[in-house]
This record gives structure tokens, sequence and C-alpha cells, in this order.
């Protein structure tokens, strides 16, 4: 067994570390307030290679494993929950379905330019009466003559919405399976089509950098060539496209998680009360080693779960397992966090503050926490 | 224009606290985050533009253990054409002058116009530079922060002086820099750059490659020694301020205006 990293692995963290604490970090909060998501960013993020990580370089990706995205990932989500929303939701939703599923036509139409983060991409799932029984999708699309027309919504979707937003993946209700089951497939839809409409939602209480949206389709007409794969495999697709996304949501926990930690022992080193620092009280010092223990564990689980994809394992339950993990190890540590800062960790001034709030969406989205228990619990034969 | 870089793996001060161990005798290593020495990434940085503007190629070399490799691919993933590993257990505890003979060494197998270093390194000594040059018997400036190629004979460099006052100097080619900080805005490393660079061999020199031996490298031949690590003990009128960042900036605030400092 070997537990080093690379020493790619290594410059890339590194570099990606420095910067995010030079470029994001500063304006992090900044955006969280305003509920604004960043062009500049998201071109300095492209520039550094953060779109189209794991996607060949024939596609203008940068061709690294999946170990890279998730390390890439983690130290985005290090220093703010939104920026690396955009960059997790590009990656694993936006460019990886239409990379994986796409034929020779569409992959070289969309992905030079998703990789190069001129454009971004989102993937349309959810409904607002399709959330965790996502097979439950009621937008439908007919195929008339040449075209597919699509009637129907979507709610929550990431990225799809902004002023580069050039389309989306949709999972549609194409038919009806022989077995009376609903046949679900995948149809890319480009900004701009006549029927088509994103429109930005507001007010969230986290994630408030990263653009979320609700997608309208009103006899949406688009060429028969735009489904993605075969008809009736949506829904297969869409479940592969979770697997991997859940390492990145695990990888925004545990980026979260180091992040609420190393915050909160510089605190603890520099509040003074009763004398001396309050890290010396035991009762916080605990918190602490807590905390780096379960973010010990917890990147042991994610970058495990990476190692079996890496490698051609089989990775679902590692990867329901590390999504469910780090979010938690988020949680306590986002929990302790602000804790230990006292009553500057409940104020917009401190980032504990921001973090504490981003947590919560880890634990919601790409399948919410009771999900991930399903999931694992049918893995070990349970239910 | 050939350009050779020296560049050193540190221990990232961004990233840690540094302590001072117990017997004295070294800083803490243990859990130490390292990096390239922040100097040199500069060099570096000047040394792309460079062979950018006027062509050639950008060679950096390291005197190091095993993980300096990472250093050296961090530099080439950032844009430096080759990377050079001068690695071997003669040469630990080799002191400024034994480093530079290491260096010299090495940089006399090959031909290179120009010869950058960091201006300092983590140990904050700043020798090797000028003890590089002057084995070289080459022309050497000291804290550089600006570089204009005339020539393929010729240079012009700018030095902070006293005061911030800045001076220009014309430099013959072939010589030595010591680069400053600031110089240059160096570059995030691309990730597709560390992929490029990921395959490419970096070769390891020894010391018998570079005709070295234990009178001239190493500990046997250092003639400066470290020999202990403390933090001074406060002396008269020293006051520590203590509190959070905002405080200290607040009571120091105070005091300068007290004594006069700002008004
Ligand atoms: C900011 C943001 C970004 C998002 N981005 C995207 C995106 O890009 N694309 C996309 O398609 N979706 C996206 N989503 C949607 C997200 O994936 C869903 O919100 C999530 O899957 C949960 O669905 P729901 O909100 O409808 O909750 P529901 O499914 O209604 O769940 C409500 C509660 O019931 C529980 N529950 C449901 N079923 C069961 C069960 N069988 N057993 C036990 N408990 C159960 C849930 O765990 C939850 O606690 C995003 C959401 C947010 C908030």
């Amino acid at each position: 067994m070997d537990f080093a990293l690379s020493v790619d692995h290594e410059i890339l963290r590194d570099s990606v570390r420095k910067f995010a604490e030079k470029e994001i970090q500063p304006v992090a909060r900044e955006l969280d307030k305003k509920e604004e998501f960043s062009y500049e960013t998201m071109q300095k993020m492209a520039e550094l290679g953060l779109f189209g990580v794991f996607v060949s370089e024939k596609y203008g990706g940068q061709e690294m494993d999946y170990l890279s995205y998730i390390i890439a990932t983690e130290e985005i989500a290090r220093v703010d929950g939104s920026h690396a929303a955009t960059v997790a939701a590009e990656n694993s939703l936006g460019i990886g379905p239409i990379y994986y599923f796409g034929n020779e036509a569409q992959k070289q139409k969309y992905l030079p330019r998703l990789c190069s983060g001129e454009a971004l991409w989102g993937f349309g799932l959810t409904e607002a009466n399709a959330g965790s029984d996502a097979a439950n999708s009621k937008t439908s699309a007919v195929l008339d003559g040449d075209e597919w027309v699509i009637n129907g919504s979507k709610i929550f979707i990431t990225n799809a919405s902004t002023k580069i937003s050039a389309g989306v993946t949709v999972l549609c209700k194409t038919g009806t399976r022989s077995d009376g089951k609903p046949e679900l497939s995948c149809i890319l839809v480009e900004t701009g089509t006549p029927g088509y409409e994103a429109r930005v939602m507001h007010d969230k209480m986290m994630w408030r950098g990263s653009n979320t949206s609700s997608l309208f389709f009103e006899d949406c007409r688009v060429p028969k060539e735009n489904l993605l794969g075969e008809r009736g495999h949506g829904f297969h697709q869409m479940m592969k496209t979770l697997d991997g996304g859940r390492l990145s949501i695990g990888a925004m926990g545990l980026g979260g998680a180091q992040g609420c930690f190393e915050m909160a022992l510089r605190y603890s080193k520099e509040r003074e009360q009763f004398g001396k620092p309050i890290g010396k009280f035991q009762v916080n010092a605990f918190k602490l080693a807590d905390m780096a223990l379960e973010i010990e564990c917890a990147r042991l689980l994610l970058y495990k779960a990476c190692w079996l994809r890496d490698n051609d394992m089989p990775f679902s339950k590692e990867a329901a397992m590390a999504k469910l993990h780090c979010s938690e190890v988020m949680r306590n540590c986002a929990n302790h966090a602000v804790q230990l800062h006292g009553g500057y960790g409940l104020m917009q001034e401190f980032d504990v503050e921001r973090f504490y709030r981003d947590q919560k969406l880890l634990e919601i989205g790409e399948g919410t926490s009771e999900v991930q228990r399903i999931v694992i619990a049918r893995y070990i034969g349970a239910l | 224009m050939e350009i050779l870089v020296c560049v050193k793996r540190v221990p990232d001060t961004a990233e840690n606290e540094i302590v001072v161990n117990s017997k004295g005798s070294d800083i803490e290593r243990g859990d130490l985050v390292y990096s390239v020495n922040e100097w040199d990434n500069y060099a570096v940085e000047e040394a792309i533009q460079i062979r950018d503007n006027v062509g050639g190629t950008v060679t950096v070399v390291t005197v190091g253990d095993d993980e300096s490799e990472e250093v050296l691919r961090r530099e080439m993933a950032m844009g430096a054409d080759k990377g050079i590993l001068l690695s071997d257990d003669l040469f630990n505890g080799s002191d400024g002058k034994g480093i530079a003979t290491i260096l010299k060494a090495e940089i006399q197998k090959g031909k290179y116009d120009l010869i950058m270093t960091g201006a300092l390194a983590d140990d904050g000594a700043g020798q090797v530079g000028g003890m590089l040059a002057a084995m070289l018997d080459l022309p050497y400036a000291s804290l550089v922060n600006k570089i204009k190629i005339v020539s393929d004979k010729m240079i012009r460099v700018g030095r902070e002086i006293e005061g911030g006052n800045q001076e220009i100097n014309e430099i013959d080619l072939p010589c030595v820099l010591s680069i400053q900080t600031g110089i240059n805005e160096p570059r995030y490393v691309g990730i597709r750059g560390i992929r490029k660079v990921a395959s490419v061999e970096i070769p390891v020199h020894k010391a018998g490659d570079l005709g070295l031996d234990g009178t001239v490298v190493g500990a046997s031949a250092a003639k400066v020694k470290k020999v202990d690590y403390f933090v001074p003990s406060m002396g008269e009128g020293a006051e520590m301020l203590e509190g959070s960042t905002d405080e200290i900036v607040d009571k120091l605030i105070e005091l300068l205006k007290a004594k006069g400092g700002i008004k």
C-alpha cells in the first residue's frame, strides 16, 4: 500500500491552493453578500485549467486523472463553496455527460468551448415534483419529423443562466417502455433555442456566488441529433454522472472542512479569554482534535473512491459513502469552527459564517444524505 | 538565449508555522509543507519571459534530494524547458560555498548565457549567487529587479539600492544575476502544464558525474556550520504586542503615534 500522492498531484495542489488564496479568497465574501456570479474569477479559473480536468486533450481538456480533479475542487472549496460549485458542477455535470455519452460530433462541437471555460453547460435532472425521485421526471420530448419537441420545466440547475451558459443536458421522458415504465433520454438544448428559457433563481441561503436556474421548455424544438447517446439510456446516464458528481461533492465537503479547521485552529491560538488562548482549554483543543481526525478519515475515503475510479474498478458504493461522509464531516467542522469563534463566527465579516451556510447544500444536492444511505444500504444488501 | 535558473525546495512559510526544534539544531521539519523558494520562482518567470521574447531555452537546476524533483517539475510545468537534479548523499551538509561548487560543476558542463538565482532562500544567507559568479569568473549583479535584453552580448539590469532608489547597470553576457521578488508577476502553474511535463525524464547528476568529492562539497568540506537555532530573548526596550491581528495593529498604531512615528 502506498498513501503518498504523486509529485504531479502535489504540484497541482500547491498550484490550485495558491491560486485560490490569491484570486478567490479575497473576493468570495463580497460575491456571497451581493449574490453575484463572477465572470472575472470564472475566466481566471478557466485559464488555470480547472475545466475539463479529466477530459482528453483532443477535446481541449487537461487529460489528468479523476483524483487531480478532486484535489483541485477540494482546494477551491477550502476557500469558497460557490466557486467550487461552479467548478464541480461544470466538470461533473456539464462536461461529464457529453464527454462520456456524446457522439464524436457532439464532443467536437461542445467540449472545446466548455473545457476552455468560454462557455458553461448545465445538467437538468431535478424537477419541482421530481427531486430525490428523479426517475419521475415529467418533462417530455416527442419526436416530430427530424426534431424533438420538448415541454416541461426543471428546477435548481447549476450554471444554466449565466451570460456564458451555452446550453443544458435535459432528462426527458421520450416514451413508455414495454414494461410500462417511462423511457427516459437525455437531450442537449442550446441557449437561445426558441421555446427554451433559463431564469436565475435568487435568495439562496448558500452558494450565493454560484448560478442556479429554473428552466422552462415550451414547444422547444431541437434537432433529432441532439439526443445524447442512445434513446432510453437517459436515466442510466444520469446515474453514472451522479456517481462521479458525488466524488466532487465529497471534495467540496473535504475542502470546506479543511478550511473550517484551519480558520478554527488559527482563531483558537489568537483569541484569549481568562488570560490564555481559548485553544488551550481542553474542551476546545478536543474539538480541534476531532476535526483533524474526521478530516483525515474523510480524505482517505474520498481518495480511495477516486483511486477505484481511476483504476476502472467499481466505485459507486464508495462514492456514495464519500459524498455522505465528507458532507457530514464538513457539517461537524463548520459547527465547531463557528462555536470556537463565538459571536464573531456569526458575523459575515468572518468567513466561517459563510462556510456554515454553504455546508448545508452538500447534504442535499446530488442526492440527499438520506438517498446516499439508501444507496449504501442497497449495496451492502440491507435494503 | 540559454538561461539556467538555480532553484531550491524550501518550507512554504505561507503554509507553515516555523518552530525551532527542542535541541536547537534545526527547525521542526516533520509536518512542513514545501514549495519552491519564492525568489527562485520570480527568477524562473523572468527567464520564461526572456525566452518567449528572444528565443532559447530555460533550464532549472537544483541541489537536493529525490523530493526536490517536485520543484523542478513545478517550474517545468510553469514553462521551463528542462530540469536537472543534482543529488548525492555526499552533498548533504554543504555550506553556501559547497552548493556553489556543485552548481559550478554542472554549469561548466553546459553553455549558458545567463545564470540566475533567487536573491536569497529560506536560510536568508544569500551567498550562493555571488560565490557562484566569482567561482565562474563571471560578472554579477545582485538584487536585480529589472532586466532588459539589449543584445546577445549585453543586457541592462536594474537594482534596488538604499532608500528604494533605482540603479541601472550594463552587464556583459554571460553573467550571473540574483533576482529580487517583485521583478514580475509569476504565473500560476497551469493544470495542463503539469500533465505535459509528467512524463519528461529529469536527469540526476551525482558527485561522480560532476567530478566532485568530499574534499570540496558536503559536511566534511563545509567551513560554515550552523551551531544553534533559537528565538532571541527579549532585549531592553523590546515589547511583544499580543492579541489578535487587529488588536496588534491597533496597539502598534497607538505606539507609533505616541512616539511620533506617525502624525
Ligand atoms: C443550489 C442547488 C444546486 C443544484 N444543482 C442541480 C443541478 O445542477 N442539476 C440538477 O438536476 N439538480 C440540482 N439541484 C437539485 C438537487 O439535486 C435536489 O434538490 C436534490 O436531489 C433533492 O431533491 P428535492 O430538493 O426535490 O428534495 P426531496 O426529494 O423532496 O426531498 C425532501 C426530503 O425528503 C427526503 N426523502 C426523499 N425521498 C426519500 C426516501 N425515499 N427515503 C427517505 N427520505 C427521502 C430527502 O432526503 C429530503 O430530506 C440543486 C439544488 C440546489 C439547492
